[in-house]
């Protein structure tokens, strides 16, 4: 039985938020029956793109995580939902009844995920449906992943056990791995969004200039224990990433010409910009 | 009776039955044959015969002979032509010719005769069936948005879904390019950009005109109170008032004033349509009724078409150079990008939606072995997408940056030498500025620093890297210009200095050109479609890209301004409200054309009295936007006219607002991405070349009319309807469109209607164009499909060589040396900005360098405010309490010496202005610079205009009008100087532009009483 999942890649997505807007425009104004209300037009992130920027100018870069309602296999707000408002179907699909659902307010709350979202004016739940209606009328595909360009958004409808061999050979994560949830909807490169990097530079006085220092080796030691290895590049850059954020202490070795030059300690909250290293 | 006269005789008998039988099946015809009672004639001059038509109460009766007191007479000179002009199938260029001979004459009432021939035309298009009938009771349409192509998805005269194309079986395969081992194919849809998304709230807008408006507190008749705009409300009037106030002031104007009081005024887009956009139906209208025009400047382009035309020419492009086969040759020879103050992933091309992107993820996975480069100030889209090496000048100064990589590169032997010298001339005098021989001053990477705070390391390991690389070199988001840093103080030198680097490592080499993916797709170019500025219907051969192609191929009245007198638009307020200005012209036909300096006024024409204003973008889009208010309430300016489709920006300062609609409630034609005229091939953005039957998907809201019912409204009153018209509908000029071009080879008429779009199947391998410059290098004659520059712009042989002097690109421009220039010297020399770190007191005082370059979510003011979609959009807005703000972007060591947190509101100000912004503190840009993006479309001064602060986001307050050089119409506000701190609360600020009218004001200034609204 094959059953509908969405897979994200953050390392694609460039935050144009035509995923957001495609689902407006399904939802704002539409009434979608038995499936959804009108989507609000205002307040309203069914797919909210969290961002995270790390490190500072000019060794920097920024990610984007589009988050939707998970369409979990194990759903906390089916928990709390009265009168069978919330359901789970065969295909995987969340389905919250707009009719049903009316009134439960307590549903916001439900959602460990923060994507049941309060209609005001209509009084009733709401959330990323996977558009369920298209879905059912032959759409092999939901409006976001139709508009989305750079192919970041996909949804495919495959077997639990094909899904799982894919997120372990692709290494896909969920988020919030933890609340044992069982959410449908997969990230790959998270690591982009939820790890920390050490960068910098090495510079070194060639006969009174200041040069980039190239292909010097540099060595990433946390507690005794190397952690990575490379090369500075023409440029002098280095950068070590997908280091935990709050990892703590580590000592950069930096090796010259066959000598080691320098240590250097780096504090990992966050991204860590280490400027400058004169060698 | 003679064969001709048989002949006439049975085509007048067929048109009457034609009537009736188009009566007879169609209800929308038989409801148009009851808008007037009429008796038409239609006879031949020669022999006196014809036949007459009644019309009355909805129904049509005809008789053979010549009516006693025909209301409408359409006369040909002999029967012969008669017959064989009305004999279908109709030819326009016959038609024309007739009238202009004089042998076909139309004699009645403007209204009449105007009604009579759109009635006529009517009849046999009212049966036309647009779209394709999806499940459940919905239609699906195709349309065209600024950002892409759409279906529009309807249902009971509601917009359902607007979404890009997915194509079918019956849609041709995309084009491959095999590059270093692999094969790289586009997919098979159309993308879009978010403005063009966000499209149905913005139809749906609740600002959105709906009625014909008049200010409360003016009075044609007496009191005029032009100091109130801005600040007065409206009344609603009826259409028949608005068109007939608008109509009179016209010809008030004209009968008290004389030639040029009356001036019109555009945006720099419109919504898309080649017959309904500004370049057509507007200038049919503005030309038809004589007007003063602004005059443009080169918007988005300035320091190429200022500084870079002079080193390589390129004037019909702007500036900008050709970019055939670029993207084939950058994949399989290039080895590096310079993306130099370039976010193509921000402006998406301007009209190129998602469609680069695709291409440029291609760079990613590594298979094409291209390293990136990004040089901004600002982490920019791009750099967040195609991470490389990030370089951040202070803005305005990595023209010193570029100088440095060229010092290095002649102090290291790493430029190709051979090439500089078969291929460019004046390299020495430049070498001599770099090298420190002519001023004692080395631009070496150590100078550079000092201005830009690019460690000198770094730019010498960048010019090394480039030295030994084949490089594209990527300025603005198009790769060859446009955008980015050519808007600044320092933009034509940037631009200049661009092309000079480029020179130096052999431009048209394999691997080695401008671009970053966005132009040079390898499509059908011999496939004829116009785009928008060939000028649709406008007839206007002498501002539009008409005379190239469109003109013989659409036959139509051509049309001409009778008004020579110009406005140069960045001095539009100088110009109308103090009568004086001058301005250097932007024509693309020769280089030399940019140094005709001309004034306003123009020698005996009346200075501007009514402004004929088309949508409300200027007050977002100008620089020191309160000079223009100060326009506005000027009253030298009797009578303001704006047809607008939002009440949003300017609209608010109009005596008379006039609702028109969007392309979605008409019928128009075009193509993605066709811009002709200076973006000739601007298809070369897109992946597949996509034309649109543009069917009106909804009837127009409320009582918002089409530009085009509104122009020729206007013209009945002035008697010029049939002039502007035709005698046409818009679906007659769409289907006259349709058949100009190369469709009609391709795709029946029927079925496109029918289905909406075309794709126009991909190039041949075979038969691509040859790549850009590759001519050049190889000495041959110019080979790529581009009709520039003018033949008479060669020197040496047609097509041979550039449009520069030498036809080489000069390194020491020769129009420069014969128009000497302080601020332009013939070689490129670094001048530090005069609004900057070296302003001195100025910097002083408002020590944050503000960047405005273009927004990633709307495309100038378009699908701003409106209270649309777009205005969710964490980036693109702020929702603090209950008021949308724009975002201000800022260091987070700046703002935490200024207290300032996430989403504060913030004042940004300086002697011009004030803007409430959200701040956003990021590292996206190093200390001492800010960025916001340049033009909203909401101004909402929170007290008077000019002398309060606004909380629109109107940054165009802020930035400086002055244009880069003095010789130049160029705008350089994307940066300015301005000071942020948390807001106060208060709602006062004084602008300078107010500040110095206040003395004389206070004197002269009555009263104002003021109405409330109604
Ligand atoms: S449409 Fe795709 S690329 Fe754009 S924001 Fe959504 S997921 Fe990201
Ligand atoms: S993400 Fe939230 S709303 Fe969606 S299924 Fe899981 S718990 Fe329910």
């Amino acid at each position: 039985m094959s059953k509908w999942n969405v897979i994200i890649d953050v390392a694609e997505c460039t935050n144009c938020n035509l995923c957001t807007l495609a689902t407006m425009d399904e939802h704002v104004g539409n009434e979608w029956p038995g499936y959804s209300a009108p989507m609000q037009k205002h307040g309203h992130r069914w797919i909210n793109i969290l961002q995270k920027e790390r490190g500072t100018t000019p060794y920097f870069d920024a990610a984007y995580v589009p988050t939707m309602c998970n369409h979990c296999d194990d759903a906390p707000c089916i928990k709390v939902a009265k009168d069978g408002a919330i359901r789970k179907r065969e295909d995987g699909i969340v389905l919250i009844d707009p009719v049903k659902a009316k009134g439960q307010k307590q549903l916001v709350e439900a959602c460990p995920y923060g994507h049941i979202w309060w209609n005001e004016e209509l009084q009733t739940p709401q959330h990323w449906n996977f558009d369920a209606h298209l879905i059912d009328s032959g759409w092999g595909k939901t409006r976001a992943s139709q508009v989305c360009p750079t192919g970041a958004f996909v949804t495919l409808k495959i077997s639990d056990e094909e899904m799982a061999h894919k997120a372990k050979a692709e290494n896909l994560e969920v988020i919030k791995p933890e609340l044992n949830a069982k959410p449908r909807v997969y990230y790959r490169n998270l690591w982009r969004y939820s790890t920390a990097f050490v960068a910098g530079t090495l510079s070194h006085d060639v006969g009174g200039r200041i040069e980039c220092l190239e292909g010097a080796k540099l060595r990433l030691v946390k507690d005794g224990k190397t952690v990575a290895e490379q090369a500075s590049d023409n440029y002098g850059d280095f950068k070590f990433d997908r280091l935990p954020e709050n990892s703590g202490s580590y000592v950069l070795e930096i090796e010259a010409a066959g000598k080691t030059k320098k240590t250097v300690d780096a504090h990992v909250t966050e991204s860590v910009n280490l400027g400058d290293i004169r060698v | 009776m003679s064969f001709d006269t048989l002949k006439f005789s049975t085509v007048l008998f067929g048109l009457a039955q034609a009537l009736k039988l188009s009566a007879w099946q169609h209800p929308s015809f038989r409801e148009r044959l009851k808008e007037r009672n009429l008796v038409a004639q239609v006879k031949a001059r020669d022999e006196e015969i014809g036949r007459w038509y009644q019309i009355s109460n909805g129904r049509i009766s005809s008789r053979k002979g010549l009516h006693a007191k025909p209301d409408v007479t359409l006369s040909f000179k002999t029967a012969g032509d008669g017959a064989r002009l009305l004999t279908p199938p109709i030819n326009w260029l016959e038609q024309i010719n007739a009238q202009k001979d004089f042998i076909l004459t139309v004699d009645g009432e403007e209204d009449l005769t105007n009604w009579f021939a759109q009635t006529i035309m009517q009849s046999q298009t009212a049966g036309w069936k647009f779209g394709t009938p999806m499940p459940g009771g919905v239609m699906r349409y195709c349309n065209m948005t600024n950002g892409g192509p759409v279906f529009v998805d309807v249902k009971d005269d509601k917009i359902i879904r607007m979404m890009p194309i997915d194509f079918d079986d019956k849609d041709p395969p995309p084009w491959t390019i095999k590059a270093k081992g692999h094969s790289f194919t586009p997919p098979r849809r159309t993308t879009i950009a978010p403005h063009g998304q966000n499209t149905k709230s913005i139809i749906y807008a609740p600002n959105r005109l709906l009625k014909p408006m008049k200010r409360v507190d003016f009075d044609p008749n007496g009191a005029r109170n032009p100091q109130n705009r801005g600040k007065s409300g409206y009344v609603e009037i009826s259409w028949d008032e608005a068109l007939s106030i608008v109509s009179s002031e016209i010809k008030r104007m004209k009968r008290d004033f004389g030639p040029g009081s009356i001036a019109v005024s555009h945006g720099s887009h419109h919504t898309w349509g080649n017959i309904g956009y500004y370049l057509s139906a507007l200038f049919r209208f503005s030309n038809a009724v004589g007007m003063t025009r602004v005059h443009h400047n080169p918007d988005s382009w300035e320091g190429w078409y200022w500084g870079a035309v002079h080193h390589w020419g390129h004037t019909l492009r702007v500036g900008q150079s050709e970019t055939y086969g670029t993207v084939e040759d950058c994949m399989q020879n290039a080895e590096m990008i310079v993306f130099w103050s370039a976010d193509p992933e921000t402006t998406s091309g301007s009209y190129g939606a998602q469609e680069g992107t695709i291409r440029r993820q291609w760079l990613k996975d590594g298979k094409l072995g291209i390293k990136v480069v990004h040089v901004d100030p600002f982490f920019n889209s791009s750099a967040q997408f195609l991470p490389g090496k990030w370089f951040a000048p202070k803005p305005t100064t990595s023209v010193a940056m570029a100088m440095a990589i060229a010092q290095v590169w002649i102090e290291e032997g790493l430029y190709d030498k051979e090439y500089v010298k078969t291929h460019t001339v004046g390299f020495d005098k430049w070498a001599d500025y770099l090298t420190g021989k002519e001023d004692g001053v080395p631009k070496t990477p150590e100078w550079q620093e000092k201005e830009t705070g690019v460690p000198a390391k770094d730019v010498r390991a960048l010019a090394r890297e480039w030295g030994r690389k084949k490089v594209y070199l990527a300025p603005g988001g198009w790769g060859n210009g446009h955008g980015g840093a050519c808007r600044n103080q320092t933009g034509i030198q940037w631009a200049r200095v661009m092309v000079c680097l480029i020179a130096m490592q052999g431009l048209g080499k394999p691997g080695i050109n401008m671009g970053n993916l966005q132009w040079g797709c390898p499509l059908d170019f011999n496939f004829y479609f116009p785009g928008y500025s060939d000028g649709g219907m406008s007839g206007d051969l002498e501002n539009t890209g008409m005379p190239v192609e469109l003109y013989q191929r659409m036959p139509q009245l051509a049309t001409m301004n009778s008004t020579f007198q110009r406005i140069p638009r960045i001095w539009m307020p100088e110009a109308l409200a103090d009568g004086k200005a001058e301005g250097w012209p932007w024509v693309g036909k020769s280089i030399e054309h940019q140094f005709a300096k001309f004034a306003y006024p123009a020698p005996g024409h009346s200075p501007v009295k009514m402004l004929y204003k088309y949508g409300g973008s200027i007050i977002g889009t100008m620089n020191n936007t309160n000079r223009h208010v100060r326009m506005y309430q000027s009253e030298k300016l009797e009578f303001i006219v704006n047809q607008s489709i939002w009440h949003e920006g300017e609209s608010m300062f109009a005596d008379i607002i006039l609702p028109a609609c969007t392309n979605f409630e008409r019928v128009d034609i075009s193509e993605w991405a066709g811009f002709g005229g200076y973006g000739h091939h601007g298809q070369q953005q897109l992946n597949h070349r996509v034309i649109i039957f543009q069917a009106p998907a909804i009837k127009p809201l409320g009582e918002s009319k089409t530009d085009y019912w509104i122009f020729n409204e206007i013209s009945k009153r002035l008697g010029l309807a049939n002039y502007f018209s035709e005698g046409m509908n818009e679906i007659d000029w769409v289907k006259r469109h349709f058949d100009a071009s190369d469709l009609p080879k391709k795709i029946s008429w029927k079925e496109f209607m029918k289905r909406g779009y075309y794709v126009v199947p991909a190039e041949k391998e075979k038969l691509r164009t040859p790549l850009s410059f590759k001519w050049f290098v190889e000495n041959r004659k110019k080979d790529v499909p581009e009709p520039h520059p003018l033949p008479s712009d060669y020197t040496e042989e047609f097509l041979k060589g550039l449009q520069t002097q030498s036809g080489k690109l000069e390194f020491e421009c020769n129009s420069l040396k014969r128009f000497a220039d302080p601020e332009r010297p013939p070689i490129v020399k670094y001048e530090p900005s005069w609004e900057g770190q070296h302003s001195g007191a100025m910097f002083e005082k408002f020590p944050l360098q503000m960047l405005t370059p273009h927004a990633k979510y709307s495309f100038h003011t378009q699908g701003d405010g409106k209270d649309s979609f777009i205005m969710n959009i964490e980036d693109h807005r702020a929702k603090v309490g209950d008021y949308y703000y724009w975002i201000m972007r800022m260091n987070p060591e700046d703002a935490a010496e200024r207290g300032i947190k996430k989403h504060d509101i913030v004042k940004v100000f300086n002697d011009r202005g004030a803007v409430l912004c959200a701040a956003l503190p990021t590292h996206r840009l190093g200390r001492g610079v800010c960025h916001g993006y340049e033009s909203c479309a909401v101004y909402d001064p929170m007290g008077e205009p000019g002398k309060s602060v606004d909380r629109g986001g109107c940054l165009n307050l802020l930035t400086p009008e002055k244009t880069q050089t003095k010789t130049t119409h160029s705008l350089a506000g994307a940066n300015a100087l301005v000071q942020i701190e948390k807001w106060d609360g208060k709602i006062e600020h004084m602008s300078e532009t107010f500040a110095r009218m206040e003395p004389q004001k206070k004197a002269v200034e009555p009263v104002a009483v003021l109405e409330p609204a109604k």
